[in-house]
């Protein structure tokens, strides 16, 4: 199914979070995870199901002032 | 100087953007002293460059303080600070709500509203907010502990543009802690903030832009260490005209 992961288009197999994620090489653990701009706990991800059109950020640590 | 609970003996509060080279950010995070350092959130590439950063951040050994910075809604806000909570492990967030994206000035609307909902989700929250009393007083509301107003708009270096503002601030809140975030551009602005009675300054640009930045990391701290001592000194009154210092009784007379 197609999703998009900070704002590309990709297309993925994994039918959870967890598992596009792996999928995507965002294998870090410095990461946060938002889907369709609501929070998803690093625990939550192998329960939440992706669906066509998901809009998926993943964030991490960045300079800020 | 505490925020939160949390007991910190310098007050400076460093960010950690716009530097040369990740060494340079480091040693002017040793040269300035600070205990408290300001982070972001940005997207991860799958490389896991974020990763790397992360690492430098924690060799530090300083505190962190997560920022929103760039978010335009309270929704945009409070999901960066929940996966800012996460990332980071810690209740604390500095939360701006930028109501332009030209002036950065904080929607101060949004602001107080995205306050509420995280302070009731548990947050520490340090709102980078206007100088404006009301506003100051429904952050507390909100169940902010620490207030931070703007000295001037965001890495513009141009000092306090409202001094009497501040000055106004403080004698508003006596007991909050008030820190001076955005607008300053060199150690007098920094000086002056903290003579003003000002608890801290949270400073990025001023040191990450000058030529030498853990120079006026150090010059900043200094700065602010002095500003701090005159305040709990007690500065003398402003006199519009001269007096002599110097004892005119037991003048000689020559003429």
């Amino acid at each position: 199914m197609k999703i998009i992961v900070n704002a590309k288009p990709h297309e993925v197999a994994g039918a959870t979070l967890e598992a596009a994620l792996q999928e995507l090489g965002f294998t870090s653990p410095a990461v946060a995870t938002a889907l369709n701009g609501a929070f998803v706990a690093r625990g939550k991800r192998g329960d939440v199901q992706l669906a066509e059109g998901d809009r998926l950020e993943v964030l991490a640590p960045m300079q800020g002032g | 100087m505490q925020f939160y609970g949390i007991e910190t003996a310098s007050r400076l509060l460093l960010g950690t953007a716009q530097y040369p080279s990740p060494a340079v950010l480091t040693e002017a995070v040793k040269s300035s002293g600070t205990e408290i350092i300001t982070v972001s959130l940005r997207r991860e590439t799958a490389d896991g460059s974020g990763a790397g950063f992360w690492d430098s951040l924690r060799e530090t050994g300083r505190r962190i303080l997560p920022n929103t910075a760039g978010c335009h809604s309270v929704q945009e806000a409070v999901t960066t600070a929940q996966m800012a909570r996460e990332l980071f492990d810690t209740p604390w967030i500095k939360l701006e709500v930028i109501g332009h994206s030209d002036t950065l000035q904080p929607d101060v609307f949004g602001l107080v509203e995205a306050a509420r909902i995280l302070c009731e989700d548990g947050f520490q929250v340090f709102p980078y907010t206007t100088d404006d009393l009301v506003v100051g007083e429904k952050l507390l509301e909100a169940g902010c502990e620490v207030l931070m107003p703007w000295g001037a708009p965001i890495g513009s270096g141009q000092g306090l543009r409202n001094p009497d503002a501040l000055r106004a601030m403080r004698a508003h809140f006596p007991q909050v802690p008030l820190i001076v975030d955005a607008g300053i551009g060199r150690p007098s602005d920094a000086a002056q903030a903290m003579e003003l009675g000002m608890d801290a300054v949270l400073l990025n640009t001023a040191v990450a832009k000058a030529g030498n930045p853990a120079g006026m990391a150090r010059a900043m701290a200094m700065a602010i260490e002095a500003g701090r001592a005159g305040f709990e000194a007690g500065p003398m009154e402003r006199r519009d005209m001269a007096v002599p210092s110097t004892p005119v009784l037991g003048m000689a007379e020559f003429a």
